[in-house]
């Protein structure tokens, strides 16, 4: 929570009759962000209420575990069934066809029912429910088997195989293919899909498990407004109703139940402020090119023409582009023609063409030293949250140990585990606050965003800095007071920044360097 | 289980193509259950008349639930579904196999889409796929737009 926010100004302006009220509820937030534990019962549900509201950054998320999945599943399938007067199995195969678009399956069902029946692979008989029988005189035709006691199974299209033939075809599809909505009748052209009724009837049951765990995953993957929590072993789906189209204005970050934070847009790891294409880029920007962009900038130069880079390994002035075959001088980087017979010393360095040709180059230079600018920073806070991590696992122990040795309790000392979370947030929102300014135009818009940036980039290295101050149990009380107020100083800068970035979106205030919509 | 279904079923179709064969199609080599050979001879009156080229057939133990992979060996037909290496772009040999259909009736298709013909010509992509295909067919990704030929 900010207390300097400009919601809590406008709060201050909103109530002008009663001043002391809000003197006291400010009083009341002051505490509250600074021991959370000490808060005070008046006006309790103020500051719960205050709590719910979502920041201009947060939105709306809901985690669903696999229970959730297969009872909202449920309640689809019976919801579609009751409506449309149809099997709950049918009811389920039309939904999987349309992606669980209730409405869009809905729509085109009482426009064109047929036709969404026939492409959609259901034959809605009631007489022809699928079951096992046997049939005098009948040869399968895909075993050939004619043996009379065989049991055989047709669904409501009516080709009929045997039960050895569709237990084979169903274990093949669902365990070796990895299928499950789409399995069709063996028959040739045959689209009618075979419902989870006749699965269950035919298979064993840890197949009939699998095909569960498909059903629900592809459930999950075909719903837009679903995405599986990407963090390993987890098995959580987090429903959030960003579409893809307004990805270029809002970052949807979403926390699983695992702790684990994305973004809902492209399941990458939190990204907050940039937007994901810009992400995207950027990530690709750097694998291309951090490695080896600081040797290239050090070592080499580039052809004149074709800005192939060159090292230049030994041998004279006289260079030619492996690539273009131009001809040019090391020293002066101008072309060789003009040097007439000066091999091995360059007396050209301030000839026009000589000159150009420099400045053709500083210019690529200097987009390099750009470049590496933000990346320095971007990397330097992605290894710095690592080393907070470190020290933290450090002062863990050293902690533990002072208990033993000292009168302090364990929950005295909870505070730091507090702060390096704020701390290593606060980095991960910084590293990509780079790889976002990379991509602005130079204007006012982004000067201010540059401020924001800085503010909280310092207010992040005085917390970092007060973390490797050595702990002394004398003065520990001193330091835990110190902490706390950088971590809510701290938090209260990302919240700033973060809430300008999401309000700049919005408004489309930002002015990129990359056509982000391509 | 799976071993009886494949090898009786491919036993029984076996004894049904060399009692009963299709004109113009033989069995010419059926030493094991994983690989066979059959002849295809042009049908006369077609652009194929007086040739004969030749099918592999290769099955996996999960036949016929699973389709078998299909190519020209040795003299490959010039056709426009089917490129110089042997493979035939056919949809019944891919994405849509059903467990229904057997060896018969795979050459049946691949003779009349021969017969169907009416321009020798390679495929227009013949070149790139021929270099980037891997060695099975069932490994590439077909697109199947064309049922005229």
């Amino acid at each position: 929570m900010s207390v300097q926010s400009d919601d809590d100004l406008m709060y201050e302006d909103s109530c002008p009759d009663s001043d002391e009220d809000c003197e006291l509820e400010d009083v009341d937030n002051d505490e509250e962000v600074i021991a959370d534990e000490d808060d005070a019962d008046f006006n309790f549900t103020d500051v719960v209420a205050e709590k719910d509201r979502k920041k201009s950054y947060e939105v709306e998320f809901k985690v669903h575990s696999i229970q959730d999945i297969v009872k909202n599943q449920d309640e689809e399938v019976t919801h579609v069934s009751d409506m449309l007067r149809i099997q709950k199995q049918h009811a389920a195969t039309l939904l999987r066809h349309f992606c669980w678009n209730k409405e869009r399956l809905i729509e085109r069902y009482m426009d064109a029912t047929e036709e969404v029946l026939k492409t959609a692979g259901v034959i809605i008989n009631d007489s022809m429910r699928p079951r096992f029988v046997k049939v005098p005189g009948f040869v399968c035709d895909i075993c050939c088997d004619d043996d009379k006691d065989i049991e055989t199974l047709a669904l409501s299209c009516g080709h009929r195989f045997c039960q050895n033939c569709y237990k084979h075809y169903l274990t093949q599809k669902i365990k070796e293919e990895g299928e499950s909505r789409r399995i069709s009748c063996m028959a040739n052209g045959c689209n009618v899909i075979v419902d989870e009724n006749t699965v269950e009837l035919v298979v064993d049951v840890d197949i009939h498990e699998r095909y569960r765990t498909l059903l629900n995953r592809t459930y999950v993957d075909d719903n837009e407004s679903l995405r599986w929590c990407p963090a390993p072993s987890c098995e959580y789906a987090i429903e959030c109703h960003v579409p893809q189209a307004s990805l270029t204005s809002i970052v949807p970050t979403v926390e699983c139940s695992c702790s684990f934070r994305f973004c809902f847009g492209c399941s990458l790891p939190d990204h907050q402020p940039s937007i994901c294409t810009l992400v995207k880029r950027w990530i690709k920007k750097c694998e291309d090119d951090s490695e080896t962009a600081n040797w290239i900038s050090a070592h080499t130069k580039e052809c004149g023409k074709c800005h192939s880079t060159i090292e230049k390994n030994g041998g004279c002035n006289h260079m030619t582009c492996r690539k273009c075959k131009y001809e040019f001088c090391w020293v002066c980087m101008g072309p060789w023609s003009e040097h007439g017979t000066s091999w091995y010393n360059c007396n050209r360095y301030d000839e026009r063409s000589s000159q150009d040709a420099r400045d053709q180059q500083a210019k690529s230079r200097a987009s390099l030293e750009r470049y590496l600018h933000y990346y320095n920073r971007f990397a330097n806070h992605e290894q710095s949250a690592k080393l907070d991590r470190e020290l933290y696992n450090k002062t863990e122990k050293k902690m533990e140990e002072m208990q033993q040795t000292s009168n302090l309790s364990w929950i005295e000392v909870q505070f730091l585990k507090k702060a390096v979370d704020t701390l290593v947030q606060c980095r991960m929102t910084l590293k990509w606050t780079y790889a976002f300014a990379f991509y602005l135009s130079r204007n006012n818009q982004t000067e201010i965003f540059e401020d924001n940036q800085r503010d909280l980039e310092m207010a992040v290295e005085q917390l970092s800095e007060l973390l490797e101050k050595p702990i002394e149990p004398e003065k520990i009380g001193e330091l835990k007071e110190q902490v706390l107020n950088k971590t809510v100083y701290v938090s209260d800068r990302r919240e700033i920044l973060l809430v300008d970035t999401a309000k700049g979106l919005l408004e489309e205030r930002w002015e990129y360097q990359v056509d982000i919509t391509s | 289980m799976s071993t009886t279904l494949f090898s009786k079923r491919l036993s029984k179709e076996l004894i049904d193509l060399k009692i009963n064969p299709p004109a113009g199609i033989e069995v010419a080599e059926s030493d094991t259950f994983k690989c066979w050979k059959l002849s295809l001879d042009g049908v006369e009156g077609t652009l194929y008349a007086g040739e004969r080229f030749t099918l592999e057939f290769r099955f996996t133990p999960n036949y016929p639930m699973e389709s078998p992979e299909v190519v020209f060996v040795g003299n490959i037909p010039i056709h426009p579904h089917i490129y110089s290496n042997g493979h035939i772009c056919l949809n019944v040999l891919y994405n849509q196999w059903s467990p229904v259909l057997s060896v018969r009736s795979v050459c049946l298709s691949i003779q009349s889409m021969l017969s169907s013909c009416t321009t020798k010509e390679p495929p227009p992509d013949n070149n790139h796929y021929v270099k980037t295909a891997k060695a099975s067919p069932k490994q590439t990704q077909w697109s199947f737009h064309d049922d005229s030929v």
